[in-house]
């Protein structure tokens, strides 16, 4: 304990801050002394990739707010105000538009880490839980986002999406014209898609990142080899951890840069990505007389809008593509098996999660194909393959053929 | 290597690594900070106003709008520059010292000719647009009025010239904006460059 | 080990197999472009300056007549394309008196909605919405059909409103359309070849050209901040590059420490 006099300026000036806010409290329990496995690999950066990306979107999203303008008579003409006549105004779109499409990248390898790693079962189902609420709070915030340029497909896609709720027996068609606020997608539904885009969501979102962190830090996080770590203590710290800082403060900032690179490469040299990031029918104003030929949604929503089309009666279609999302909900109490890491289970979970990789990727090409023919067919197959995944999760892993998890962490350097 | 070595490695590299990621966010920080400057929009409804006095006639005054502000073009008489000199020992600022006008402007008569007078409408107190009391000697100014601008709000008082009296709420005289005359009957606010003094 | 890093290693090797693949059968579709008989490549370089401006010129002799470009303003123009603002008066500023105002018509939109059915578009943003090879194609593809009000027909877009303006440059061309047979019993009428029924004042290549100089111009409007941001795109890399360098010794070093 060192006296006052003999500390350095700085010393003093935390010292003064930690009698008042638990600042270094915070910074030891979360960072200096939050243990985690030494053998963290690629799949493990998309967490910390994820809070760059939103913070990415907060700030270009805030600077995009000060020149947008929330009407359906102005907001086409904003953007192309931001995108010409604002200095640098073309790079914080971009910056915006590319960040929209990262985020759904990183976080779709994020949650397909989960599903390789066991990072869903106990102790940390709870965590997985609050993780898909921000997966929905995402999707909801790309929607809503989506409208804000008021382009063909903006107004077009609502329209489509909005009018999917009305197939809902009885409460259907008033639910649908309470979302639009009226009796077509209008300035008004644009006004307010904008104030819950802007601003509920977002924070929304950083409530549930936060509440998110603190889940992983209670019960500590998982590792490749899927070994609780905790339970092989040593004078109280694990034996196979390291402290998050400085190891993986450090070699995240390594994969910060690399994600920042490809970030670059697609903001300076191919912003539109083909269309799959900047659709080319949106850069033609909305209008309501004026169809487009393939209304289709933007590429990360389009495994959902797959399902939703493979099945020719609209309620159906409706509650499967929402059952799709539902059923991730259950992961942890669906997964049978004791073993967390997929480096140790058996063969027939191996097949199944490539399976159902392949049938999301596989569905999500599809959703942006014309729904006909042998589109539709391929559709229905996969979503089947999609669906088996889930349910008959509970039979192949009541008693797969495991391999002995390892008592310590494999690590070599 | 030593272990005094690979501190100083680690050290080095922290402080390299650092520095990098600092210029690196200081020029991220300027797309965003430039983004505030006047966009091309507003620099286009700022631009200069191109104004014609050919129909301005002796003792005349024309208002016109430049980057939201009212802005008087008067056609002073001989007789109203006679006027001016006058008033020298009442004046606040007489020599526009603490004043707001081009290097052109900063003389008795505060333009560029003296028969052609520019000046910002709002009062250098608190903004009001004053008004233009040409006559001499009315009932409510008194016998000593010779001419010059009247604000209702607070009761400033300037002369022909723009320039402001002493004993009045208004700190400073009427600024003068940039200007250059196009030719004899057109004048362009708010630009200057190449404007002889 | 290598047992570990290929299990880990399989269902990303296989998901990056899909989506490659999926990628590719995109591409491939998209490429085959649907209706059109015409699939020539605009091949317009936005960095050739010259270009820009014979294309500016063309736009604004034979379209800004009809087509607005109410995004591009005349100064902005005139920066990118290296032109001085007496270029811009004496040349392409007819429809407008000071250079920071944008590229307008002075047809209202109830007269051209009566005279065309409908309002001739904004042209700000065509290239991105339709992309330059469909410009280029449809521009060139024009043909004479009597059934038509405004007696042409246009290969790549049916049944188009527009007139053939460039018809002075290109001269009038027929459509030579034979029957093919489909499948049994079923024909359908295919493209084979234009005839050209009266000249105009460009031959073939010279025609081309205008058209990808006009299509250039397009293309450059659609987004002008385009040449800039590429050439910045490089050296953000670089310092990104040098950045990654820095950063990857750094965690080198402090790994060290871990067994």
């Amino acid at each position: 304990m060192s006296n006052v006099e003999t500390q350095s300026r700085g010393a003093q000036f935390l010292g003064w801050i930690d009698a008042r806010f638990p600042l270094s409290k915070m910074f030891k329990e979360h960072m200096s002394e939050y243990y985690a496995g030494k053998n963290f690999n690629f799949w493990y950066v998309f967490g910390v990739l994820a809070i760059v990306v939103l913070v990415i979107q907060l700030i270009t999203g805030i600077f995009l707010t000060m020149n947008y303008k929330p009407s359906a008579a102005d907001a086409f003409a904003s953007v192309e105000y931001i995108m010409r006549d604002v200095e640098w105004g073309w790079l914080i779109r971009y910056m915006h538009s590319t960040g929209a499409s990262a985020f759904f990248i990183v976080v779709y390898l994020h949650m397909f880490r989960a599903m390789l790693y066991g990072s869903y079962k106990k102790p940390r189902e709870l965590l997985w839980l609050i993780g898909m609420v921000i997966y929905v709070a995402l999707m909801a915030e790309g929607f809503l986002g989506y409208l804000l340029p008021w382009g063909q497909m903006s107004y077009w896609g609502a329209q489509v999406i909005v009018s999917l709720f009305g197939a809902f027996p009885y409460i259907g068609e008033p639910l649908v014209e309470w979302i639009r606020g009226d009796f077509y997608i209008s300035d008004i539904t644009l006004n307010r898609f904008f104030a819950l885009h802007v601003i509920a969501v977002p924070l929304a979102l950083v409530m549930l990142v936060v509440v998110h962190i603190l889940a992983l830090h209670e019960t500590g996080s998982n590792n490749p080899d899927g070994i609780e770590i905790k339970e092989n203590k040593v004078d109280g710290i694990p034996v196979d951890g390291i402290p998050f800082h400085p190891y993986y403060s450090v070699k995240d900032v390594v994969a910060i840069i690399i994600f920042l690179i490809l970030f670059a490469a697609v903001v300076f040299f191919a912003p539109e990505m083909g269309g799959y990031f900047l659709e080319h029918a949106n850069f033609e104003p909305a209008n309501s007389l004026k169809t487009p030929e393939h209304i289709a949604p933007v590429w990360y929503y389009t495994p959902f809008y797959a399902i939703l089309r493979a099945v020719p009666d609209k309620l159906t279609g409706v509650l499967l593509m929402f059952g799709a999302i539902a059923v991730l909900f259950l992961l942890p109490w669906l997964d049978r098996c004791k073993v967390k890491s997929i480096r140790y289970r058996g063969w027939t979970y191996k097949f199944a999660v490539g399976c159902f990789a392949i049938s999301f990727l596989a569905l999500g090409w599809l959703g942006l194909q014309p729904a006909e023919g042998v589109y539709t067919t391929l559709a229905r197959i996969f979503t089947a393959i999609y669906f088996g995944f889930f349910i008959l999760m509970p039979f192949y892993t009541a008693r797969e053929k495991t391999k002995p998890v390892p008592d310590r962490l494999v690590y070599h350097k | 290597m030593s272990a005094d070595e690979g501190l100083n490695r680690r050290h080095f590299l922290t402080v390299a690594t650092t520095a990098i990621g600092g210029v690196g966010v200081a020029l991220t920080a300027v797309p965003f900070l430039a983004s505030w400057k006047p966009s091309a929009r507003a620099q286009a409804a700022g631009a200069p106003v191109e104004v014609d006095i050919s129909k301005l006639e002796d003792g005349g005054l024309l208002r016109v709008e430049w980057r939201g502000k009212p802005v008087w073009i008067v056609k002073r008489t001989s007789a109203m520059l006679d006027r001016l000199a006058n008033a020298t020992n009442d004046l606040r600022d007489p020599e526009s010292d603490v004043s707001d006008q081009p290097e052109y402007a900063k003389n008795e008569v505060r333009s560029l000719k003296p028969e052609i007078l520019v000046l910002v409408a709002n009062c250098t107190h608190l903004g009001c647009v004053p008004t233009d009391r040409f006559e001499v000697a009315p009932a409510d100014l008194g016998a000593d009025w010779v001419g010059g601008f009247f604000c209702p709000c607070h009761g400033s008082k300037f002369d022909l010239a723009g320039r402001v009296f002493a004993g009045v709420p208004a700190p400073t005289n009427l600024s003068v904006p940039p200007y250059r005359f196009l030719s004899d009957n057109t004048i362009l606010v708010g630009d200057d460059s190449g404007a002889e003094a | 080990m290598v047992n570990r890093v290929s299990k880990d290693m399989k269902a990303k090797i296989i998901r990056c197999a899909m989506t490659l693949a999926a990628f590719a059968v995109v591409s491939v579709a998209q490429a085959s472009g649907g209706g059109s008989p015409l699939h020539d490549k605009a091949g317009n370089d936005v960095a050739d300056i010259a270009s820009l401006q014979r294309g500016a010129k063309n736009y604004v002799n034979y379209c800004l007549g009809c087509h607005s470009m109410q995004y591009v303003r005349f100064n902005r123009l005139g920066e990118d394309l290296g032109l001085t603002d007496e270029q811009l008066q004496s040349n392409l500023m007819f429809t407008a008196d000071k250079t920071q105002e944008p590229m307008s018509i002075a047809m209202p939109p109830k007269s051209a909605e009566a005279w065309f059915g409908q309002t001739p578009p904004d042209l700000s943003l065509i290239s991105r919405s339709k992309g330059t090879d469909y410009l280029y194609n449809f521009l060139r593809g024009f043909y004479i059909d009597e059934s038509k009000a405004t007696g042409v027909n246009n290969l790549v877009l049916q049944g188009a409103s527009m007139p053939h303006v460039l018809w002075e440059l290109q001269g009038m061309r027929r459509a030579i359309f034979d029957e093919v047979e489909v499948s049994a019993g079923q024909t359908r009428m295919e493209f084979s070849g234009f005839e050209q029924v009266t000249k105009g004042k460009l031959n073939e290549a010279e025609y081309d050209q205008f058209v990808r100089d006009l299509v250039n111009f397009l293309d450059y409007a659609g987004s002008p901040e385009q040449l800039e941001r590429t050439h910045l795109g490089i050296w953000v890399i670089i310092f990104l590059l040098v950045f990654l360098l820095f950063a990857y010794l750094l965690k080198v070093e402090y790994w060290k420490d871990v067994e």
